[in-house]
């Protein structure tokens, strides 16, 4: 083997210092590990598009909505990130969104119950109707896509029968709900304290983790590397609080999905729990035989993916202003999936990453948003939403292609 | 060779649907030993080490481990017993990096939280003891060569620090140079006290690397035989039924009827001995 006496030039490891990682960076591209440059090639083309068009895209206002909007299908999304990394699909989330609205509305406006309540029983309801999907998928065989088809007329249907002889439920003042789509911290430290929190968080889990190699006699990454992320979130973090801070302040929707954001990362990338889900997506017979319990991951993915939906919906229904017959049926369900895959997780499983499911709804949502702003009818936005989703999947099976004949999966 | 067997098989038969894969397989596999397992295409090889390796149970017979018997019925009552067994297809997580492939299924970790950095560092260590050369433990396994794939796949074996460590033709996709490669890395695996069993097709592996060989045709054991007394041409005989040899005419003599209870193994403990080859199916 050659690389017996030298090692292969063609798999260098990363050299030291800034030059390595712009060579280690070019090599990626190459190889189509393309990552979130498209997203935000394309996020920057819908800014600038937009803003000539409209000359209000980029006002706080605007900005500030669309943190508030990606909230309910950022959610939604993350479950189905966990689900696409197994290699399956999910298209339940959008019936499973309206049934939880529904039965929100029912228990807490009609009956009755506290709200809190009632907002559990929703997510419960969403994790059992997963967990029902999931055993029919992992124990019974049945095809995912299949199940959760199924699933995606059932569960409209029983949303229907849940809100009754009411068309729709509004939601009233003192609701929680309504906080979900209507309250801001509006003391600017809010915002920037988030902001602050978030880049040093980031700062000092790189530093103690580059330490923590340093002192096993590991490779560690170069101080400008670290330096250059923490800067790049810093200013992310520090722009977007000064712009929330010139409408109304910090959103709580954005703190929510934040939370769920950094939740499901850890999950992900931290635990042997989602180690086990890139393991199942990536090679289900080598997970099994390596003692994963393979069903299990399975059952559980999609229990999550349901409760996240029903939470999803929630503020979903905050948005639209309360429960109805068919709030969740129109194009919810592909705007979630379509973020995910436009955020840069695979259809094909085993890649991608959590913030797949903010890059891509914060792409979705300033389509909309945009075209709204234009007066665009929504047969329009239709068309548009579907051609930004097929080069989303062209991108993932083109780089898909490239890392195959580049020898990466 | 006087030890007593690490693991023992004793009239072990599975069965597919109409297909009769196993019929009355005994085999011993000791600590410090390589025990090369060799047949032909359909020859029951494969099917017998996944039975070993929980990943089809055995219908009848016995498994012995250290003596006493065990019930394995699933991937994980193999692997807690200290049994590793790589794949002929690897079963490796092509998107997962060489720590990830390494540590699959045991993770290191507080809680349920992954220590990546132990994991990180124990699987440089383990590579290095094993004079496994590789460009990074951090890029995905896809990017690896065949042997490379190879070496990793064994080396995962060694993760759980098994006892019995089973190989599925470790060479059959290699070159020259990589298949003296893995067979140095399993003449390793043998002086750290393991005990290898090696899947081959490949005669001159198997005479370059086991101590015993035992034969396997058309699903049942055809012979027992010390690498070191015996000639290619013996074990080529054995496997594909060739009577005309000492061997089997030898072990004619000792002919245990077809139907024999399956449950007893009342063989002595030699393996020198051909014992309980059958006649033509």
């Amino acid at each position: 083997m050659s690389d017996k006496l030298a090692p292969d030039p063609r798999l260098l490891v990363r050299e030291r210092g800034l030059a390595g990682y712009v060579e280690d960076f070019r090599r990626r591209i190459a190889g189509g590990e393309l990552g979130s440059i498209p997203v935000i090639i394309g996020m920057i083309i819908i800014a600038v598009v937009f803003e000539a068009q409209t000359g209000t895209f980029l006002s706080p206002r605007n900005l500030s909505n669309i943190t508030v909007y990606i909230a309910g299908p950022g959610i939604m999304a993350v479950g189905i990130v966990l689900v696409l990394l197994l290699g399956e699909i999910d298209l339940s989330v959008g019936s499973m969104a309206g049934l939880s609205a529904a039965i929100w509305a029912v228990l807490s406006v009609s009956h009755g119950v506290n709200d809190l309540v009632a907002i559990g029983l929703a997510i419960l309801a969403g994790a059992a109707v997963g967990t029902l999907h999931g055993f029919f998928f992992a124990k019974i065989g049945v095809p995912a896509f299949v199940v959760t088809l199924a699933g995606f007329l059932g569960w409209s249907g029983l949303q229907i029968w849940v809100m009754g002889d009411e068309g729709t439920i509004n939601i009233p003042r003192d609701s929680l709900v309504r906080d979900f789509n209507n309250f801001y911290f509006s003391d600017i430290a809010a915002a920037y304290g988030l902001a602050a929190a978030l880049s040093l968080g980031y700062l000092a889990a790189l530093v103690f983790q580059e330490r923590r190699r340093g002192a096993a006699g590991l490779p560690t990454r170069p101080l400008s590397e670290i330096i250059l992320r923490v800067g790049l979130v810093a200013v992310a973090a520090f722009v977007t609080a000064y712009t929330l801070n010139q409408h109304r302040g910090l959103p709580l929707a954005l703190v929510i999905f934040l939370a769920i954001l950094l939740l499901a990362d850890f999950m992900v990338r931290r635990t042997t729990y989602g180690r086990q889900i890139f393991a199942v997506g990536g090679n289900a017979e080598a997970a099994r035989r390596a003692g994963i319990n393979v069903e299990r991951v399975r059952l559980t993915v999609f229990t999550i993916a349901s409760a996240l939906a029903a939470l999803g919906g929630l503020f979903y229904a905050a948005q639209a202003g309360g429960a109805s017959k068919s709030l969740g049926s129109g194009n919810l369900l592909m705007n979630v999936i379509a973020a995910a895959v436009i955020g840069g997780t695979s259809l094909f499983g085993g890649r991608g990453w959590v913030w797949s499911a903010l890059l891509g709804t914060l792409v979705i949502q300033s389509i909309t948003t945009g075209l709204n702003l234009m007066g665009m009818a929504s047969e329009i936005q239709y068309m548009i939403t579907g051609a930004v989703l097929l080069v989303a999947v062209v991108l993932d099976s083109v780089s898909r292609r490239t890392q195959r004949t580049a020898g990466r999966t | 060779m006087t030890a007593a067997p690490v693991l023992a098989l004793h009239g072990v038969s599975k069965r597919f649907g109409a297909v009769q894969a196993l019929t009355d397989v005994d085999l011993e596999i000791r600590a410090g030993h390589v025990t090369a397992l060799v047949g032909d295409n359909g020859a029951g090889k494969s099917t017998l080490i996944k039975t070993i390796a929980g990943v089809h149970p055995i219908d009848s017979g016995r498994i012995t481990w250290k003596g006493q018997e065990v019930r394995i019925v699933k991937p994980h009552d193999a692997q807690e017993l200290g049994i590793a067994t790589v794949y002929q297809d690897l079963a490796l997580c092509d998107n997962l990096d060489v720590v990830a492939n390494l540590f699959l299924g045991r993770e290191l970790r507080t809680a349920h939280i992954l220590d990546q950095v132990a994991m990180e560092r124990e699987a440089r260590e383990l590579l290095d003891t094993l004079s496994i050369r590789i460009p990074s433990v951090r890029i995905p396994v896809a990017s690896l060569s065949g042997g490379q794939r190879q070496v990793v796949a064994i080396a995962r074996a060694l993760v759980g620090s098994p006892e019995v460590v089973i190989l599925d033709e470790p060479t059959a996709a290699l070159g020259v140079e990589q298949t003296a490669q893995v067979l140095d890395l399993v003449e390793r695996l043998r002086d750290r006290g393991l005990g290898v069993v090696l899947i081959s097709h490949n005669v001159a592996d198997v005479r370059a690397v086991a101590d015993d060989v035992a034969v396997l045709r058309l699903g049942r054991n055809n012979g027992v035989f010390r690498a070191a007394e015996t000639s290619g041409e013996e074990i080529i005989a054995a496997i594909t039924g060739a009577t005309d040899n000492a061997v089997t005419r030898r072990s004619s003599r000792r002919e245990r009827p077809r139907d024999a209870e399956p449950e007893q193994n009342t063989e002595p403990e030699q393996n020198t001995d051909a014992q309980g080859a059958e006649e033509e199916a």
